[in-house]
Formats: structure tokens, sequence, C-alpha cells
């Protein structure tokens, strides 16, 4: 058993959390201001960036796909300006996996956020602002540190969902080893070709991980919720 | 000092209502706003703050705050704001709650001595009572030495011993930071004890404005005890009728004759009123 362990190639899975740290670290700088945008906002425009921010969540990853594959491909205006003007090729390759996952698991960091600083007190923000705040302080200052179980539940969903993606990336960056081959894609191989035993202890893993990162974000939110009294 | 002019269409529970305000105040003033809910006192409290925008305009000094489309933002109208529910920072603790707006650790100090609070510096916001937090939140809005304070409601989620001792932790400070005071507030003795000026606002509009005594001790004619209270039965005892009508939280029974018996129903608002003479008053 040890020894089918350590035959194990674990690069699939390295790359995988390398691809989640990257696309969490990014949506979480893209998304704080959206989300606190979103929040404080009274504009007729709300829930039309709120459709469009939850489009990931409805379309089938092969939609995303496509559309990530054609927008980051030499063939159109975005990819082509990539490739001239900075060199980077953006499909099948590493650095267009963390582009297309930024647009997969998008509402994932957007909307724990949104619905956590939507939640906070109302005069809690206005008392900061009438004490001569700025918008950015009091976001930081105050907002921030009093939604810490909705920041911790948009970081580690998001971190879980990008991990956990499979149609987007297989259609944007195939399955380069050591490139774009994530954990998910290897075991749709392994399946492929029949090798069950290392697809078992691949999917076993996966089993296991989600299920103590989850575990442990519910716990943090319980006990935090217990500590301050939280009505859920 | 301040002198507002300004007007705003309201949506209340009663539809449509214009709030249209023309008031002027002096420095150092303290002003309860009083009237029924819906009648636009928080949106006037929160014009002046710049939480709400509103048209017409405010000045303050030589300040301009607001005229026609340009509102000073809330940020630089130098002003303490206490909400009725507190809004503490429940990160922080009492101690930071203060220091957050200016980090002038003497006046911290200083305002934790007069409220009694130095004791709870360190604590966080959710571990003190209603009255507690409430000190913590008109502290916090003196800590940029304020020219105006503003207050909603302040003292009606606590009960009345509370509400006593915060009187006169409100008057303290009023008068040791010479601030002018606007206040939101229903009880009548709050007022009479805090304000030297109430404005009456119903339907977005002023209607009475004046000194406590002059608005709040309506009597009619020569009758000095005035009273409103609630009948809540007649009791027919022989030959006479005896009341018992709540005032407040009192009950009191008065004799009344067989012809008022017939005309007053049960559960009726009632004014209770007498002359003055020689009542008889001891300490409770």
């Amino acid at each position: 058993m040890i020894e089918l362990l350590s035959d194990i190639n674990y690069q699939p899975f390295w790359l995988s959390f390398k691809l989640a740290t990257s696309t969490t670290a990014i949506l979480f700088v893209i998304s704080l201001p959206l989300a606190w945008y979103l929040s404080q906002t009274k504009s007729k425009l709300k829930p039309l960036f709120e459709a469009v921010t939850a489009l990931p969540i409805v379309l089938p990853p092969s939609v995303l796909g496509f559309y990530l594959l054609w927008a980051l491909s030499t063939n159109s205006p975005v990819g082509a300006f990539f490739e001239e003007t900075f060199g980077i090729k953006l499909v099948f390759s590493f650095t267009g996996l963390v582009v297309a996952s930024c647009f997969y698991s998008l509402p994932f960091m957007v909307q724990p956020l949104q619905s956590g600083l939507e939640g906070l007190n109302k005069h809690m923000l206005e008392a900061a602002y009438i004490s001569g705040k700025s918008r950015l302080e009091t976001l930081i200052r105050v907002a921030l540190p009093n939604i810490k179980p909705a920041l911790l539940t948009a970081v580690i969903v998001t971190f879980a969902h990008t991990v956990g993606e499979f149609g987007v990336v297989l259609m944007v960056g195939g399955s380069i080893p050591g490139e774009t081959k994530v954990a998910s894609v290897a075991i749709y191989e392994m399946v492929e070709v029949m090798d069950y035993t290392t697809a078992h202890i691949y999917s076993a893993i996966m089993v296991l991980i989600s299920f103590l990162v989850l575990f442990a974000v519910y716990l943090f939110n319980h006990r935090q919720n217990r500590k301050f009294g939280g009505a859920s | 000092m301040i002198d507002i002019d300004i007007s705003k269409e309201l949506h209340g529970s009663g539809g449509e209502m214009m709030l249209g305000i023309s008031l002027n105040i002096g420095e150092n003033e303290f002003v309860a706003l009083a009237g029924k809910s819906g009648s636009g006192k928080t949106t006037l409290l929160r014009i002046l703050a710049g939480l709400e925008s509103g048209n017409g305009r405010i000045t303050v000094g030589d300040e301009v705050w607001q005229d026609g489309r340009f509102s000073l933002p809330p940020q630089k109208r130098k002003i303490g704001f206490v909400f009725q529910e507190y809004a503490l920072f429940e990160n922080m603790s009492v101690e930071q709650n203060l220091l957050f707006v200016r980090p002038d650790r003497v006046l911290a100090d200083k305002l934790l001595e007069i409220t009694e609070l130095a004791l709870l510096s360190k604590r966080l916001p959710q571990t003190l009572s209603g009255g507690q937090k409430q000190r913590v939140s008109l502290c916090r809005a003196m800590m940029n030495r304020p020219k105006l304070l503003l207050m909603d409601e302040p003292l009606s989620a606590l009960d009345p011993l509370m509400r006593t001792k915060l009187q006169h932790e409100i008057l303290t400070l009023h008068r040791e930071f010479d601030t002018t005071t606007i206040m939101v507030s229903h009880d009548p003795s709050e007022i009479y004890r805090l304000a030297n000026r109430v404005v009456v606002l119903n339907q977005g509009q002023v209607i009475k404005d004046g000194s406590p005594k002059s608005v709040l001790l309506e009597s009619r004619g020569s009758q000095k005890f005035s009273l409103e209270g609630e009948l809540l039965n007649i009791i027919k005892v022989d030959v006479i009728h005896i009341a018992v009508i709540a005032i407040g939280q009192q009950l009191v029974e008065t004799v009344i004759d067989r012809e008022q018996a017939n005309i007053l129903q049960i559960g009726q608002k009632v004014t209770v009123s007498t002359k003055a003479f020689a009542p008889t008053i001891l300490p409770a």
C-alpha cells in the first residue's frame, strides 16, 4: 500500500493547488471592490451586474470553456493582443488556465463577500463616514473585520471550486503534463485508459481533502457565530 | 448658526409626503425634535448628517453644507451622531471605538471617565449592556469635538433608570464641549430636562416650535394639571361612579358623575385635568 502511494505521481495535485491558489488570490483582489460596490449601490444597473456575475454558475462548463477558448486563442483580438504584446500564449498554458478559472470561479468569490457586506449594520458604516473615514478605510478597518466568516467562506469555496473544476480546464488547457494536467483531468484520463487503481487513489485523495477543507470552514463559522451570538 | 431650508419627497408608510423644513438654530442650543413616527424627524437628522440627499440649502456658520446639488460629504461635516441602536464598531474594544475616530488618548480617557466606562475600556461591544453601549456611542460621537451633535432617539431602547443617568451625561457633555445638539425624542420628561427648545414635526412640516414649557405644558383655561390617559374601567359604587384611568405607568381612580359615566367609553383616550392650587407633593 505504502509502495503504491509513493509510486503515485502527485504533480497533478500540485498543479491543481497552484492553480487554485493563484485564482483565489487574483479573484480576491478583483472581487472585493466589486462585492463592495454591489453591496452599497442603489443603482438600477445592480441586477444586470449581479446576473452577469452569476452566469458561470448556470452555464455548462463546455459553453464557458468554448467561449474562453475562442477568446483566448489568437483568433480573437484579446488572444492576439497578449501573444503579440507580451508573447504570452493563453490557450493550452497554465496562464490561460488561471484566466479561465478566474471567470469560472468569480461568483463563488463575489457572492459570499457581497452577502457578508450586505448583512453589515448600515449604521455602523455610516458611523465610520461621520467619523471622517473614507469609504476605503471603512471597508478595510470596519467592514472586513466584521465579516470574517464570509471572508473565509469566499476564499475557501473559491479555492475548492477551482480545484474541482474540470470542463473549462479541459477545454482551455487540454492535458499537458506539468503544465495543464490538473488532478481532475488526470483522473478522467486514468479512467479512460482503465487504470482504475490510480483513479481510485486520486479520487479518494480529492474526497478527503475536500471534506477536510469544508469541515474546517463550517467548524470555524460555527464557532464565530457562537462567539458573536450570530443568528445562524 | 445653523440655517436649514430643505425639502424632500418621502415615500413613507402613510403614502407620499413632502418634507419641508425651515429652521434656524442658534449656537449651543439643545433642540428636541418631536412628533409622530413617520413625520420626518429621522430623515431631517440624516440630511443634516449628509447621509441622505435633499433639496435646498444648509449653512452652518460660514460653511455651506448643502446648496442645490452640492452636498458636503459626511466625512467633512465634523459632526457627532448617536444612533438609536448604538452602531458601535463590533470588532473594536470600547477604547478602540473612540480612538478610531481620532487617536487622542487624553480626550478618550476623559470621556470614558465622565461616563464611568474607564473600567470597561478593553471590553468588546457585544459584552456590554444596552446602556453601556449607548454611552460608548455617545463618547465616540464626541471624539471629533463636534460643533453639531445629532442624536436619533438615543435613549428609547433603555430602561427608565438608565435613561435618567444618560440624560445627565448627555447634558454634561453638551455643556462641556459647547456643542449644538439636536435630539429626536418622544419622552416629554426627557425633553423638558434636556432641551431648551422643542420643534414638533407632523407630516414633514414644523407644527410647533418653542420652549419646552410652552409646547409641553398644555393646559386649557385655568386648569393646570392636564394628563393624558386611557380609561380602563368605570365601577359603580352605590350612587357614585369611579373611573380607573392609566396615566403613563400609573393607575388612578377618580369619581365621575352619572352623566359622564354614560358618555365615556372604556378604552377611550381621555384627558384628566384639575386645578393645581394646593396639591400634596411628597418624595417617592
